[in-house]
């Protein structure tokens, strides 16, 4: 059946395995993209002719902020998935997103201060870009405080699942924040239609750093899912037999 | 219909019960969620008199002025359709430019003009080294410059 594939991912023991050995092909790359992004954000590329050097901050803070977005996405995905098909590995995968998550969201919002302060003349102003990325932060606080105070795990993933799936409505307001509404924040130079508003030499490294991000975000949550998952089985037969090969081997 | 399909249609409906009340949210607030009005905006009178609101635009060419001896700077907020006069007096942040994208927050006195209490710069989208900045200004200019003075 086609199905079958989606059945086998979603066994415990089958997903540890897989991702125990997908780790490195993601944890390499981010390593080398994030190197080459930095050494062509950093030091190759051109500097801005109104903001100078000080544009350099986008290769951190743009692939933080579109990792925000994206983690969440993965977030309320699996929490959907493990909510429909009552699957432990989604839920897992759903709980290990939050705080790498949080994590993005509050760089995207600390590099973003840092770089209004001397282009705009402000660290903070509520515009709605701003806000609703800090509305971003708040929805994976609030997600990790409801888990935490919540001691069966059962009971924790499937509440917690729900405010992950009502929070996704903000995913396409961050986006189209700057289109919509009159925004302080600049609209965006490259997750658009049309031409990226960048030359190759600036654009490059920036992709350079997406892609790293993304693929450090990928090595980073199969870690933490294996993490979640042992915890989760700790009394399963296949948790023993995972913990022995990783003694052994 | 099994319990699985029964559980995927109240996650599609909490989304979309969420996404259209969010949309209905957002419409009705329209107008506290518009971060800045335009010139236009103000010309159409939908700001009361008095009251503190957020102005933003273009910083019009030619039309910054310095009075000597002090920090006063006045210039022309334009959306290329209405004008407001813009009066502050306070260190300006280093991206506001003639052209380019501003965002005052203050009031409108009796006269008209816009006194403002905080310029902000708003940057635009578009990255470039100086050198092409250079250059595409020194072709727009020759292009500006027999209708240049016309204003």
């Amino acid at each position: 059946m086609a199905w079958v594939w989606f059945h086998r991912f979603g066994s415990p023991p089958h997903f540890y395995r897989l991702a125990t050995r997908l780790t490195p092909w993601f944890a390499w790359p981010a390593a080398l993209l994030c190197l080459a992004g930095l050494i062509g954000g950093l030091v190759l590329a051109p500097p801005d002719y109104q903001q100078g050097d000080g544009f350099r901050i986008i290769y951190v803070h743009a692939p933080a902020a579109w990792l925000s977005l994206m983690v969440y996405v993965v977030m309320a995905t699996s929490a959907a998935v493990g909510l429909i098909w009552r699957m432990t590995v989604a839920y897992a995968v759903s709980a290990s997103c939050a705080v790498i998550g949080a994590s993005f969201t509050a760089l995207a919002l600390a590099t973003g201060m840092l770089w209004g302060r001397p282009m705009w003349g402000t660290y903070w102003e509520w515009d709605p870009r701003l806000t609703s990325e800090l509305l971003l932060l708040f929805l994976y606080l609030g997600y990790l405080g409801l888990r935490n105070s919540i001691d069966d795990v059962g009971r924790a993933d499937r509440a917690s699942a729900v405010l992950a799936i009502v929070g996704v409505v903000n995913v396409p307001i961050i986006h189209y924040s700057v289109i919509w509404w009159n925004s302080l924040h600049q609209a965006p130079s490259v997750m658009k239609f049309g031409r990226p508003t960048m030359p190759a030499a600036m654009l490059v490294p920036l992709l350079l750093m997406l892609a790293g991000f993304t693929a450090y975000f990928v090595a980073l949550l199969l870690i933490r899912a294996r993490g979640e998952l042992l915890r989760r089985e700790r009394n399963a037969h296949w948790t023993a037999e995972a913990a022995g090969a990783t003694a052994t081997g | 219909m099994t319990p699985r399909r029964r559980r995927l249609f109240w996650v599609l409906g909490i989304v979309a019960g969420v996404g259209i009340a969010g949309a209905l949210a957002l419409r009705a607030f329209q107008q506290n969620v518009m971060f800045y009005f335009d010139p236009s905006r103000i010309a159409a009178g939908e700001v009361k008199p008095g009251q503190r609101f957020r102005l933003g635009g273009m910083v019009e060419q030619g039309s910054v002025s310095r009075t000597p001896g002090s920090l006063e700077v006045r210039f022309v907020v334009t959306d290329f359709k209405h004008q407001v006069a813009v009066r502050y007096d306070n260190v300006l942040p280093d991206l506001f430019r003639e052209g380019a994208g501003v965002v005052a927050h203050g009031r409108l006195d009796a006269s008209g003009t816009f006194v403002a209490d905080e310029v902000l710069a708003k940057h635009d989208e578009k990255y470039m080294p100086p050198e092409v900045a250079r250059s595409l200004q020194a072709g727009k200019s020759a292009a500006a410059a027999p209708s240049g003075e016309a204003r």
